[in-house]
């Protein structure tokens, strides 16, 4: 149960590089699961990994957090790194703050200064009042906003984040959006974003990278404007690309049928979403 | 769906009101949670009630002549019988003996089945070694392991301890076992993600992972050696709770005897009550059903 944390290389962080992989290939009992993945990620990029389920992008997200050693090829991450699953995983028997400052030292400041590191982090995900709660009482969304801070406060050269989002409602899920890019805008480090939103990824990342069957099949920069709206050319644009590439047809839109916000909520899960989560 | 939808609904169903079959009826109220503030009886009081009805109906039977005072003493007797042992000062002498013994035995097993489950809890060597040992030994009733104990450690304190830390050992390894294996190891994979150490896994993670199992462990641990410690004492002992009661069988005193299994349903009961008071301090993170 306790397998040895993968011993992965630190890379230079002079070369401004958070990510390089070169040939990953990881099987699960004879069956090829990644068939030589490569993918380099500059060191304050924001990626979107998308991908069908089932198709191995937790496996590579795991491989690259140092969480399962048996694979094939080269990686090279920054030594600070931090993941934040699509649970929380908050420790239930340690209270919020214990969880944020969870595994780390207690350095030449004592204590009082690891605590208060980790009051600054939960302030910043707006949760400072509920530092001594525990984990149980808290909803899904505040759990989540927990994790980041636990994956902030250790100032993450690398941060993996897989389907963060995927549990949250929509209306949760925006204000996390906002929240990220926000941490993300002043901690500014270099994001691994696995979703299977193609929404999501056009609003967040700076590039897209689209994994099917264990290969990247489509690997592009996001060139929609800032602040980013679904109704921009561009974004339809580029959602149609991924889609396309996701095996996914898009039914033509409708939209005199469309009346009311759960009316286009329906619709869009009948056009897409539902079928490749 | 649009207003205009909605309006253009409700005139056609005006047309159809002839067909009556159609038209809801409202007639289930969902039933509410009853307000209880009048009644509100403490816990504490509620516990008592079963015991204290079963003691009334005790004393009754034995005051209307259902069984002789031989057969069976009353509730009353056994208070008496109670005090004057205690004036004798008999009594507080054997009951810690019998206490002693029970938290020594304890202690001992109680020790040794939580070092083994951890061993083979947390590797699969230790697993390999020492589960098969342990499976094995716990299916040898321990009442057969009696005259063995008094050949191997005479007739002193030690067969006693022996015998009941033999008894406790083997509900704490085997639910303290099956906890450790059952902490989810997306905790254990996220401690390691952030850093923790091998140790700082087993003591942050993986031994309060497996607190609520060691706390049933605990509970039935507790049971077990009360158990044996009764048995150890009437067999083969000088002093205690079990020798009192086989003392008594010997000069027809009926009183004594019921007073012994008195104490010991109340050292039950209390026991029981200090297991719950260790989950509730230990366990106040857990939200789960507590009953209705
Ligand atoms: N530990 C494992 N043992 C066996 N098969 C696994 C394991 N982890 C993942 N897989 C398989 O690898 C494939 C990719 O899984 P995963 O990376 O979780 O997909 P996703 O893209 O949805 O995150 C799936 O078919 C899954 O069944
Ligand atoms: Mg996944």
């Amino acid at each position: 149960m306790m397998t040895r944390a993968n011993e992965v290389t630190p890379i230079n962080s002079t070369l401004g590089t958070a990510v390089a992989a070169s040939n990953v290939q990881r099987s699960f009992n004879g069956r090829d699961v990644l068939k030589g993945v490569n993918l380099t990620i500059k060191g304050d990029e924001f990626v979107a990994l998308l991908g069908r389920s089932g198709t191995g992008k937790s496996t590579l997200l795991r491989i690259l957090g140092g969480l399962d050693a048996d694979y094939e090829g080269d990686v090279l991450v920054p030594q600070r790194r931090a993941v934040v699953f699509q649970e929380s995983r908050l420790i239930p028997w340690q209270r919020v703050l214990a969880n944020v400052v969870l595994g780390l030292g207690t350095g030449n400041g004592g204590r009082a200064a690891l605590k208060a590191r980790g009051l600054e982090a939960l302030g910043e995900v707006g949760l400072a009042e509920h530092a001594h709660d525990w984990p149980l009482t808290l909803s899904g969304g505040e759990s989540q906003r927990v994790a980041l801070a636990r994956a902030l406060v250790r100032e993450p050269q690398l941060m993996l984040l897989d389907e963060p989002f995927g549990a949250l409602d929509a209306l949760t899920r925006i204000k996390m959006h906002a929240l990220l890019q926000r941490l993300c805008a002043r901690h500014r480090p270099a994001v691994l974003l696995v979703t299977h939103d193609v929404d999501e990824a056009i609003l967040l990342a700076d590039r897209a990278v689209v994994l099917v069957e264990g290969e990247i099949a489509l690997d592009t920069r996001i060139d929609v404007e800032h602040p980013r709206d679904r109704s921009d050319p561009a974004f339809v644009e580029l959602r149609n690309r991924l889609l396309k590439e996701l095996g996914v047809q898009e039914v033509d839109a409708r939209p005199s049928l469309l009346h009311t916000a759960s009316d286009v909520e329906t619709e869009f899960n009948n056009r897409y979403k539902q079928s490749f989560r | 769906m649009s207003v205009i939808d909605l309006v253009t609904r409700k005139s056609s169903n005006e047309d159809e009101k002839s067909n009556s079959s159609d038209v809801i009826t409202l007639t289930h109220p969902i039933p509410k949670r009853r307000r209880r503030t009048s009644l509100r009886v403490p816990r504490l009081v509620r516990r008592v009630v079963g015991p204290l009805i079963v003691l009334a109906l005790w004393q009754w039977s034995c005051s209307a002549g259902v069984f002789t005072s031989f057969e069976v003493a009353s509730p009353i007797a056994v208070i008496d019988a109670a005090r004057e042992l205690w004036n004798q000062g008999v009594l507080q002498s054997n009951l810690l003996i019998s206490l002693r013994r029970v938290a020594e035995g304890l202690g001992v097993g109680v020790t040794v089945g939580v070092i083994f489950a951890v061993l083979s809890g947390l590797f699969r060597v230790g697993e390999d070694l020492v589960d098969p040992v342990i499976q094995a030994a716990r299916a040898v009733p321990i009442l057969g392991l009696v005259p063995l104990a008094i050949i191997w450690f005479g007739v002193g304190e030690l067969p006693k301890i022996f015998l009941i830390a033999l008894g406790s050992t083997f509900a704490i390894y085997i639910n303290t076992f099956a906890g450790i294996r059952g902490v989810d190891t997306k905790l254990v994979e996220a401690g390691q993600t952030f850093g923790l150490s091998r140790w700082g896994l087993v003591r942050r993670i993986i031994l309060p992972g497996a607190l609520p199992s060691f706390l049933v462990g605990l509970r039935l641990a507790l049971v077990g050696s009360w158990l044996i410690v009764i048995v150890a004492e009437e067999i083969n002992a000088q002093s205690g709770i079990g020798y009192l009661i086989m003392q008594a069988q010997t000069t027809d005193r009926t009183d004594i005897m019921m007073m012994g299994l008195a104490i010991y349903a109340i050292l039950g009961l209390l026991a029981d009550a200090l297991v719950r008071l260790l989950e509730r301090r230990l366990l106040s993170w857990r939200r789960t059903f507590a009953g209705a």
